[in-house]
């Protein structure tokens, strides 16, 4: 047996080593390394309540919002504040711009430059593929950069920048938005959804978003333009949606009032969410071992010398059992029927969660006009926060790339502990105080890597849209 | 002109911001310049082996480059080793891999303010994460290169400080690079590029009616201006917000909150919460750069006492409830 280190595995937010132990040409074990520690939870400990709005941002640039949602939620649970209707719409269509600006980005700049690799010379698409995906050379990137830029003016109307905005408070957003203005950012949306339908998916994103099954996106994606359909055949031709398969738990803490939360379980069911039932531990982290903790008392004491550790990623477990997060899970858990069959089919895998991004720019898209259209111009977009001298809350909100946590207590005024639990923290977990690898380590077992293998190992870390700055906050 | 990009102890935001660029699509732009990225970690194909073979021929010399830029702080922790951040696949300490690639650079480029000054990972309390800025720690000359760096083409680090900076601000120093070269006269005190720091973020913010009567918003989401109680900056941050600004049409200020001076070092600790304005017997502490305390208070009570209904209204609303009126024409 060998061990092969794979990194600086780029095209992912932050630094990534991936260490694989190979037999026979195959992965027999996978150990995940986050190998860049922040330091979030002290930087935010001693500081004003209301700061964190300004500091949890910067735990991440693609992120941003989401991290100043989850902070202004455990804000608002703090002091009970409610935000007004056009407040929590305006919220909804922020979260959202930067979640589908987050999936169009994962698709062109890091998924599919692997579908380009030398070793795919010969395969019927790879020419094709080639000249439209290659990295910065692509003919995609000019359009694609193009879109993602005017998408992201959205933020700049609703909240003054991205990324690092300030815009989202406990009570709700800084910035109205009058009907003058509105219809400018309708402009936008159209233009947005005119890039999806006539560039990435090749239809009506309605048409795309009634599929309901694998066998009908299958015969969709046959004969149609379009980058995602292209993808559909690629991946059909090396059975991806056969690969990268991580145990099938699902977590999602809804999101938009649109998609319900909960767990899936693999025989079907979804649970209620039970936030008492999260966990996280450090027993493979170099930090300082304890217990497993709810966050709401966790700790993050660093130990850099500790044996048997091998990132600076905890390990958090639902009710003790390992859950993958993101839009497959969010999707699969709020019922949609593709999600649902994909996954009944094979389930999780690189074209499931490629697709489950696709329904999500394809059916919130459509969301974003309507929650457009519903708000009251000379209604608040805010209320005042007044925030007590000491207690506890927690924001739970959904990043693109899944569900994201803030658990924070004050006392005096002051950030008396703050602990976060990241999507990638979830699915790039290490092994547990049991030894039970995260999911992307299940994931990669059984692989085939080293001289002449396809780049499979790629496709498959690449599928769930890591973010490592947010894991290692 | 080839860039040579590393990140660290930073968010990625400097990246995600800087493909924002426009009006041209951030490849074809900097591609028409001759401007290529030798590697970058968000954006190249090469992973794994083939990224650490062309970061190994960076540095020992094989593969010449023009800039290096660097994204987020440095991190020596803990106790010095370094350990807080070695980069992926190397073992080694991404303070070692800058250190040795800086002096193969002609140029060395801090993207950020993390990189720059250290910014938040400098400032916990002790500084736990060992943290500091390319070539400076906070507004202190010196950081993980030393005071007295320069650079093969002549510069010591060029800061591109913001929190993120503008696409705008990276862009058009790697091009004015590209096309006259930099020099000493290009940078101002604190090494940031003229071309966006030589103006304040006061200059051009649509709300600058309400600053010149001090009609000042009260709470989040109201019009009026943000110096006198929530915490705003913008007439002391150098940077151009107001003039170029984000994401279409947006700043700060026109996002309706406070200007924190992301550009400045030090930002991250201001000795007050973020939104709220410090002052001493009414008067706010951080007065506009360049205006003498006695003129800026006698005005202030002057332009208060002048303050037009409609100003003083919509200041308090979070859209205009007052409209400016329509005079007719004298007869």
């Amino acid at each position: 047996m060998t061990r092969i280190v794979l990194g600086p595995f780029n095209r992912v937010e932050g630094d990534l080593e991936i260490s694989l132990d190979v037999d026979a040409g195959q992965v027999v074990a996978a150990h995940v390394n986050a190998p860049l520690f922040r330091g979030f939870e002290q930087i935010l400990t001693g500081r004003a309540a209301a700061d964190a709005l300004v500091v949890v941002p910067r735990i991440c640039g693609i992120c941003s919002v989401a991290q100043s949602a989850a902070a202004a939620a455990a804000l608002a649970a703090l002091c009970g504040v409610e935000m007004p209707a056009n407040g929590r719409l305006a919220r909804h269509l922020i979260q959202a711009t930067e979640n589908l600006a987050d999936h169009l980005t994962h698709f062109y700049l890091f998924f599919m430059p692997d579908f380009v690799r030398s070793g795919y010379v010969g395969r019927h698409w790879h020419a094709a593929v080639a000249a439209r995906f290659a990295a910065v050379k692509g003919s995609a990137a000019p359009a694609v950069l193009a879109a993602r830029a005017d998408f992201l003016k959205l933020l700049g109307f609703l909240a003054g920048k991205w990324p690092h905005t300030l815009a989202l408070q406990p009570g709700g957003g800084t910035r109205a938005i009058g009907s003058a203005e509105a219809v400018r950012i309708l402009a936008l949306l159209r233009g947005f959804r005119a890039f999806l339908e006539g560039v990435l998916i090749g239809d009506a994103l309605e048409s795309f978003a009634a599929l309901a099954s694998e066998a009908e996106l299958r015969a969709w994606g046959e004969e149609r333009g379009g980058d995602f359909p292209a993808f559909l055949r690629t991946a059909y031709d090396l059975s991806l949606e056969r690969v990268g398969r991580a145990g099938d738990g699902f977590l999602s803490y809804g999101a938009y009032g649109m998609f319900p939360g909960g767990v899936w379980q693999t025989d079907g069911a979804v649970d209620a969410l039970e936030t008492g039932k999260i966990s996280e531990d450090g027993r493979h982290a170099w930090l300082v071992d304890g217990p497993a903790r709810h966050p709401a008392e966790g700790e993050t004491y660093v130990d850099a010398d500790k044996a048997g550790a091998y990132t600076w990623c905890k390990a958090p477990r639902y009710g003790g059992r390992i859950v993958e997060t993101g839009a497959l899970a969010r999707q699969v858990v709020a019922g949609q029927p593709l999600a649902r069959d994909l996954v009944a089919r094979h389930g999780a895998s690189v074209t499931a969660r490629v697709a489950a991004r696709m329904i999500e720019l394809a059916s919130v898209v459509p969301a974003m006009e309507r929650w457009l259209r519903a708000i009251v111009p000379g209604e608040p977009f805010c209320h005042a926060a007044a925030l007590p001298e000491s207690g506890q809350g927690a924001g739970l909100v959904e990043a693109a790339r899944g569900s994201l946590g803030h658990w924070l207590s004050i006392d005096r005024g002051r950030i008396e502990r703050y602990q976060i639990i990241a999507p990638t923290t979830w699915n790039f977990s290490p092994r547990d105080a049991d030894g039970r690898p995260g999911p992307l380590e299940q994931a990669l077992v059984g692989l085939p890597v080293g001289e002449g293998a396809p780049p499979t190992i790629e496709h498959v870390v690449r599928s769930f849209d890591p973010c490592m700055v947010c894991t290692v906050h | 002109m080839k860039v040579l990009w590393l990140q660290s102890g930073g968010c990625g935001g400097c990246t995600q911001s800087l493909l924002c660029a426009e009006p041209r699509p951030l490849f074809d732009e900097l591609g028409d310049s001759g401007i290529e990225f030798v590697w970058h970690p968000a954006l190249s194909p090469e992973s794994g082996a083939e990224a650490l073979q062309r970061l190994g021929d960076c540095a020992d010399g094989t593969t010449p480059f023009d800039v290096l830029c660097v994204e987020g702080a440095m991190l020596h922790g803990p106790n010095g080793t370094g350990k807080f951040h070695r980069m992926a696949g190397s073992g080694r300490p991404l303070t070692e891999w800058v250190e040795g690639l800086a002096r193969r650079a002609r140029w060395v480029f801090a993207i950020g303010s993390c990189s720059a000054f250290g910014g938040f990972s400098a400032n916990t309390p002790g500084n736990p994460l060992e943290a500091c800025g390319l070539q400076y720690d906070g507004d202190e000359p010196g950081g993980l290169l030393g005071e007295d760096f320069v650079a093969a083409g002549g510069l010591p680090v060029v800061n591109i400080a913001g929190c993120p900076p503008h696409p705008g601000w990276i862009v058009d120093t790697l091009q004015k690079l590209a096309l006259d070269g930099l020099t000493a006269g290009d940078l101002d005190e604190c090494g940031r590029p003229l071309l966006y720091a030589e103006q304040l973020v006061h200059h051009g913010c649509s709300r600058n009616e309400y600053y010149e009567f001090k009609a000042s918003a009260r709470q989040h989401s109201d019009l009026g201006c943000l110096m006198e109680n929530l915490g705003c900056k913008g007439t002391q941050a150098h940077a151009d917000c107001n003039v170029r600004t984000w994401n279409g049409n947006g700043s700060c200020l026109r996002g309706g909150f406070a200007c924190i001076a992301c550009t400045e070092p030090g930002f991250e600790a201001p000795g007050h919460p973020f939104q709220e304005t410090p002052k001493i017997a009414g008067i706010p502490i951080g007065l506009p750069t360049d205006m003498p305390k006695a003129w800026f208070i006698a005005l202030s009570v002057l332009s208060k006492s002048a303050t037009p209904k409609r100003v003083r209204d919509n200041a308090a609303a979070d859209h205009p409830v007052v409209r400016p009126a329509v005079r007719k024409p004298a007869k």
